[in-house]
């Protein structure tokens, strides 16, 4: 029992002493619970590139990267537990990947001094940088995702879809509410017929929603959805013979697990995207050769080049040039995670640095500063082709409409500021 | 040896009716007590606050709510989710209404218009049991979590549908908000706990609590004697909905900070509650908490124990986090129906024979 007890010591006192300094990069995940279909490729995804990094290139800038997984299963109390346990390791930046952690976190992090880059999710006005000093959402938001998709529906029907009448089948929680606002804007720019339809958490229960699509016919339906969700509005849509190419969904709505279990009945659905999809890319090989090959990754390695491991990927890709950034401004290659909100601030992402990673053309171009937390908002769209089992790139990364969206986020950001009193932070 | 009740001698009725009349028993229970208030404030830090301690009080209360309803009145409820989440509303709606007005009065006032949706949705039992009323608990937890989601006067009609905690403070130190201290957190916390686990002890040895026993063991016959069920179970419907409504609203303003109903709130909080219950044992006020305590720690013991220690991958530690709390379920309700309190009676028998057990 004795020599029991002092074993377990000994381990826990290796467990928490690291041996040298190293960037740490949380990763609040989920490989559980009715969203692990989304959760498990991102955190692959995420873990694989900084294992990348530390095998191929001895990490960043010479200090090795150490990713910390903390479970969450998109449950905020979780979540919060997962903060708490790891921001004393000297955690960087976080990404919880669910948008109510992220409402969580927003406050918390803020008064910490940790950043945190809610990449394509999380609260759209955060692009604000004035008001939200400590939260990134580049390289696009949810407003940019409902303004693109509006965009490409007026570019494929001549300019015009006055009349026309647009359904939004959203997740009823913060993260679907989030397009709401915008949508009625445009369509009162626009002139189309706004027609939006809740699906309760966790979504598998869709019926009422697509019988009432099929009884007001809609000519176009967007879909703000996430986890099993996705599958069953997929599949119902299949089942009321509803126009694939005229059903489009975001970016969480875009993944294989997605459209896979409708079949060749999804065969033409539509998604947003903010980055590359397939494996076609330099950086694949790489990770077949260092990471694949030696045995590191991360989960079960059967995720490579999914639609959310790519977008882990990506995640982590920014992250880590964030660092880079960081250490280049500090002068420090250990960097903290106020020297890390630096380096995200003065990030700036360019055709030749994607193609130097060996990621060409895998995402939009784009700057980030103190005012614009978000990027420059371009958004692409990328069709299911059920025949080869592949999501393809069919319309490049377009500017969203920024007319409408940044007067939101003036108004929400300032809502913010007032409830909590925060002062401008880029003066 | 030390823990009995020979010389210890009462010479007033009030002595004689204390909550712990063995002596040891008062000792341990004023150490406790001193410990909580005198001690942990000054040495805890953000992650036992925020991961163990104010999780652990809040979910007793909430405890302590529905073992009132379930274990000493025998009414079945399946709505602590959806009463929560009233009374997570009901604050929201007071702090950002009359924010001058302190907080504490704003979650005693939530805990309040609780217990009213309570006693509404309580008439039922009035009518039908067992099965039927947790259907109709049910029912109550659907339509609260709909309703929130639904109508937007109630989060004010923001464009995500959160709820967002504003700073308030208590004697100028703020409880909520982003600036809140670890201990100033956890104080309001146990305050609040203390004071519910003292008023719900003492009513359930006072003449509402035994009614609230007869309903449950055997609501004709108490009927036959004198007990009124319609003034037991609405009572019982509304004080548990008054504990419940208060840790909803702990829940969203001090813990949390920010809400989203339908996760926080949902069906999900209604059976782990119940757990709680079920795990701590029914009708007993320690059961809430140990079956609290118990839930709370047990993910983030299994955690620092899988994860940390042995580095098992986090799935495999968040999937054996479920089957143990099924199988801790099953194994409770076959071996030991009255749950960990069962158990802690038993201790004490034992504890008194001792070290002589003939």
């Amino acid at each position: 029992m004795k020599l029991k007890l002092t074993t377990a010591a000994l381990a826990a006192l290796m467990a928490a002493g690291p041996a040298m300094a190293d960037l740490v990069f949380p990763s609040l995940s989920y490989r559980t619970g009715p969203y692990a279909s989304g959760g498990i490729p991102f955190a692959d995804g995420y873990a694989d590139y900084f294992t990348l990094l530390n095998e191929r290139d001895g990490g960043i800038g010479g200090v090795m990267a150490r990713v910390l997984e903390c479970e969450t299963g998109y449950n905020t109390e979780k979540g919060v537990e997962c903060y708490e346990s790891t921001k004393g390791e000297g955690s960087l930046v976080y990404q919880p990947l669910s948008t109510g952690i992220t409402y969580q976190l927003i406050p918390k992090a803020t008064a910490d001094d940790i950043p945190i880059h809610s990449m394509g999710y999380g609260r759209t006005s955060a692009k604000n940088g004035d008001v939200f000093s400590h939260v990134f959402n580049y390289p696009a938001n949810y407003w940019d995702g409902a303004s693109g998709a509006i965009n490409y529906l007026l570019e494929s029907n001549g300019g015009d879809i006055s009349g026309k009448k647009v359904a939004l089948v959203y997740h009823n929680s913060a993260y679907g509410k989030e397009p709401i606002r915008t949508l009625e804007e445009l369509s009162a720019k626009h002139g189309f017929e706004l027609l939006p339809l809740a699906v309760d958490h966790p979504g598998q229960e869709q019926k009422s929603q697509w019988l009432q699509i099929r009884r007001e016919r809609p000519d176009f339906v967007l879909m703000w959805g996430w986890g099993v969700m996705n599958q069953v509005a997929i599949q119902e849509a299949a089942n009321i013979r509803f126009p694939m190419e005229n059903f489009i969904g975001i970016w969480w709505s875009g993944s294989e697990n997605d459209v896979l279990p409708a079949g060749d009945a999804a065969n033409g659905y539509k998604a947003l995207t903010f980055h590359g999809v397939g494996s076609d890319f330099p950086v694949f090989d790489d990770i077949q050769k260092y990471v694949v090959d030696a045995g590191k990754a991360a989960g079960a390695g059967d995720q490579i080049g999914t639609v959310l491991y790519n977008r882990g990927l990506y995640a982590a890709m920014l992250a880590a040039e964030a660092a880079k950034k960081a250490q280049e401004i500090h002068g420090t290659a250990d960097i903290t995670a106020a020297m890390m909100r630096d380096g995200m601030e003065a990030l700036e992402i360019t055709e030749a640095k994607m193609a130097e990673l060996g990621l060409p053309n895998f995402g939009p171009t784009f700057t980030v500063s103190c005012a614009n937390h978000g990027g420059d908002a371009l958004v692409g769209v990328t069709q299911w082709d059920a025949s080869a089992g592949t999501w393809s790139l069919i319309s490049d990364f377009k500017p969203t409409d920024q007319d409408v969206i940044n007067a939101l986020i003036q108004e929400d950001s300032a809502a913010y500021a007032a409830e909590n009193n925060i002062g401008s932070n880029c003066n | 040896m030390f823990y009995r009740e020979a010389g210890d001698f009462s010479t007033t009725y009030r002595q004689d009716n204390q909550t712990f009349p063995i002596k040891f028993d008062r000792y341990r229970y004023y150490a406790v007590l001193a410990v909580a208030f005198l001690v942990v404030p000054f040495i805890v830090n953000d992650y036992w606050v925020n991961a163990i301690l104010v999780p652990f009080l809040i979910y007793s209360i909430a405890a302590i709510g529905l073992n009132i309803l379930t274990g000493y009145c025998g009414q079945v409820s399946l709505g602590t989710g959806g009463f929560m989440a009233v009374g997570a509303y009901a604050c929201y709606k007071l702090m950002t209404g009359f924010p001058d007005v302190n907080i504490i009065i704003h979650i005693i006032l939530a805990g309040g218009i609780t217990a009213a949706v309570g006693t509404l949705f309580g008439l039922p039992s009035l009518r039908i049991k067992g099965f039927y009323l947790a259907v109709a608990t049910l029912a109550a937890q659907f339509f609260l979590v709909w309703m929130f989601n639904k109508v937007s006067w109630f989060y004010n009609y923001s464009a995500s549908g959160q709820i967002n905690a504003p700073e308030r403070t208590v004697f100028g130190v703020p409880v909520t908000g982003a600036q809140v201290e670890p201990w100033a957190m956890y104080m309001i916390c146990l305050v609040f706990t203390f004071a519910c686990a003292v008023i719900a002890r003492n009513l359930t040895r006072g003449t509402l609590g035994r009614s609230w026993m007869a309903i449950r063991d055997m609501d004709i016959a108490a009927e036959i004697i004198g007990v009124n069920p319609l003034k037991a179970k609405l009572t019982a419907f509304a004080i548990s909905s008054f504990f419940v409504g208060i840790s909803g609203a702990l829940f969203f303003a001090v813990y949390l900070g920010a809400v989203e109903v339908g996760e926080v709130y949902g069906i999900q909080k209604s059976f782990i509650v119940l757990f709680m219950i079920i795990i701590g044992g029914l009708g007993s006020i320690f059961g809430s908490f140990a079956g609290a305590a118990l839930l709370v720690v047990l993910p983030v013991f299994l955690k620092l124990l899988g994860v940390d220690l042995l580095g098992w991958p986090t799935d495999i530690v968040a999937h054996i986090n479920l089957v143990v709390v099924g199988l801790l379920i099953i194994l409770f309700l076959v071996l030991e129906p009255h749950g960990l309190a069962q158990l802690w009676r038993v201790a004490k028998e034992k504890l008194r024979l001792w070290p002589f057990p003939h």
